[in-house]
């Protein structure tokens, strides 16, 4: 049988995992079709039907302006899945870098950790509020900031696994066969980090939609006129005594988006290879 | 000993100093031209020329850095650009409910987590495992200002039982103003014992795989007995730093939970600072937190070393 075939069937042996998967494909397929699939515009108000409760013709009800809350959760999704998308590639991508040059080069060890730990002594979400306070306020720099906030995490990640990787044997093989350096991270032991780096993907996704509404939320993230689910939620602040739904649904998108996340995430690191497990 | 000291606290200053670095440059690169802010639209460019030179801000980067960190060594903080007074004053006053709310979330979260981490651990693999630990990731993926806004619909708003928001004059009696901090600290309390729940469940699992343990039964000794004496007692020392790691990072990470129920503390001081662009504050606001952070990592990196000596001598 075909390895990762193999890999897949054992990770999705547990039901969990593969429930939140198909969850998170719907998700994903729902958000990238749906301006084929409809052609309704998400910010059509209609002030003669304003926070209407849930019902057969509004899913999840309509929000202060008259604006369809279902269709702007699955419009909110392209968004907030962008933003999570793009913040874990570009985390996972530097650090990964910072953490293999941390890991492999003893020299480059010390001075680069002392960054991550100082840069980690921030939290997540004030990190976060300065670096848009000063990029200022729009989607990219929303995603630079989260770039910014969550490379450290994998370098850290990836450095005490490629710590342990550089004392196998067989990068000892290769380095006495005379293979370059670049060659041996690249051919020899960054194949070995993927479990780890898959992990920390996963997750980072989770808590850059997390950092993003959260960032919304104050007014210092995406431009309110833009539909994340953060920015949604914001938005209809003052109207959650009246109308419930306007902060529930959007809040459930996140919960669910993220919680699937974070399982499939888990069931990858169930799958790591035992010599990782620690470090990782 | 003293050279395991020694270097942590070698650790520790370098990590700090960078910290002001980082600190001081993230600023320098947002605040564009901070005399133009101060001054406003009016003036004119003599009066900015002059002010730059009084504020030393003509001096190249590196002179700048050193004499504002020997400002900060001296516990000068700057001043406010909007609030009439120094940022070490501004940061006193909204002290008391960030502290008491970090404090309060960081027992809720122990109090929750460390009994059911441990349970999932003994009974690892049974459904009651396979329940708790679901919980645990969705606490983490709960968004807080969101769990903020039910509870504070639900308990605030439809049953009346607890304040919705603010603080409290600070010449209300300390009780009313405690009451304040229910919900917002259950919130943080909750959502952070998904961490705890995780981290005591790896502990004891460790634990529970160590030869003594395997001893202590074979000597006859009661699992309750095992459970409480060996097992526990070596489990907490790990769970000791992230306590208090999750106690410093909420210092400064209850920023959101702090805006929803519009707490006067350290967190809405500096989202509104952000919103103004008042950058002394942002400046000396996140000097302070992350220099908090720093030193309760070495306090519980010591506190490590007095609990379990194996560290102290591996180290050495």
């Amino acid at each position: 049988m075909n390895p990762t075939w193999k890999i897949l069937r054992r990770l999705f042996a547990r039901r969990v995992v593969l429930a939140a998967t198909l969850l998170l494909l719907a998700v994903v397929v729902v958000a990238v079709l749906v301006p084929w699939l409809s052609s309704a515009d998400p910010s059509a108000m209609d002030i003669s039907a304003r926070l209407h409760k849930p019902s057969g013709e509004h899913w999840a009800g309509t929000d202060e302006l008259g604006r369809d809350v279902a269709l702007r959760i699955v419009h909110g999704a392209r968004y907030s899945l962008l933003i999570g998308g793009v913040t874990s590639v570009g985390a996972v991508l530097l650090g990964t870098l910072l953490g293999l040059l941390a890991g492999y080069f003893r020299r480059l060890d010390a001075p680069l950790m002392r960054l991550v730990d100082a840069m980690m002594s921030f939290p997540d979400i004030l990190l976060g509020i300065a670096l848009v306070a000063i990029l200022g306020p729009s989607l990219w720099n929303v995603v630079l900031a989260l770039v910014i906030v969550y490379t450290p995490r994998v370098a850290r990640v990836v450095r005490a696994a490629t710590l342990v990787l550089r004392e196998l044997l067989f990068v000892d093989a290769a380095r006495a066969l005379g293979v370059r350096t670049p060659w041996i991270l690249w051919r020899h032991i960054l194949p070995n980090l993927a479990s780890p780096i898959l992990v920390q993907l996963t997750f980072i996704f989770a808590y850059a939609i997390l950092c993003e509404a959260g960032l919304s939320f104050l007014g210092v993230g995406v431009p309110p006129e833009i539909p994340t689910w953060g920015t949604m939620i914001a938005g209809s602040l003052d109207y959650a005594d009246r109308a419930l739904w306007v902060i529930l649904y959007p809040g459930l998108a996140i919960v669910l988006t993220a919680l699937s996340l974070q399982i499939l995430g888990d069931g990858v690191r169930d799958l790591l290879d035992p010599k990782l497990r620690k470090a990782a | 000993m003293a050279s395991f000291l020694a270097r942590r606290l070698a650790g520790a200053l370098m990590v700090l100093a960078l910290v002001a670095v980082l600190v001081f440059v993230l600023t320098r690169l947002a605040s564009g031209d901070p005399v133009a802010l101060l001054l406003g639209d009016q003036a004119t460019a003599a009066d900015i020329a002059r002010v730059r030179i009084e504020y030393g801000l003509d001096k190249p980067l590196p002179t700048q850095f050193a004499l504002w960190l020997g400002q900060v060594l001296q516990g000068n903080l700057g001043d406010s650009l909007f609030l009439q007074r120094p940022v070490t004053q501004a940061l006193l006053e909204r002290a008391e409910p960030t502290l008491f709310l970090a404090g309060f979330s960081v027992f809720i979260a122990a109090l929750i987590g460390i009994p059911c981490g441990t349970a999932a651990a003994v009974w690892r693999g049974h459904w009651a495992d396979q329940v708790l630990s679901a919980l645990a990731m969705l606490g983490a993926s709960v968004p807080s200002f969101w769990l903020g806004l039910l509870f504070m619909q639900f308990f605030a708003v439809k049953l009346g039982w607890l304040p919705a928001s603010g603080y409290g004059d600070p010449d209300t009696p300390l009780w009313e103003r405690l009451q304040h901090l229910v919900l917002p600290s259950l919130v943080l309390g909750l959502l952070n014992s998904a961490l705890i729940i995780r981290f005591t469940r790896a502990s004891v699992l460790d634990i529970l795989g160590e030869d003594y343990v395997r001893t202590a039964r074979a000597k006859g000794l009661g699992e309750r007995s095992i459970l409480l004496h060996h097992v526990l007692r070596n489990a907490l020392v790990p769970l000791v730093t992230v306590l208090g790691l999750t106690l410093a990072l909420m210092i400064g990470g209850a920023v959101v939970t702090e805006t929803v129920f519009n707490l006067p503390g350290v967190g809405n001081l500096v989202v509104r600072a952000v919103l103004r662009r008042d950058y002394p504050v942002i400046q000396g606001t996140l000097l302070v937190i992350a220099g908090i952070y720093v030193l309760i990592n070495l306090a519980v990196d010591l506190l490590y070393t007095v609990v379990d000596p194996r560290i102290r001598l591996e180290a050495a």
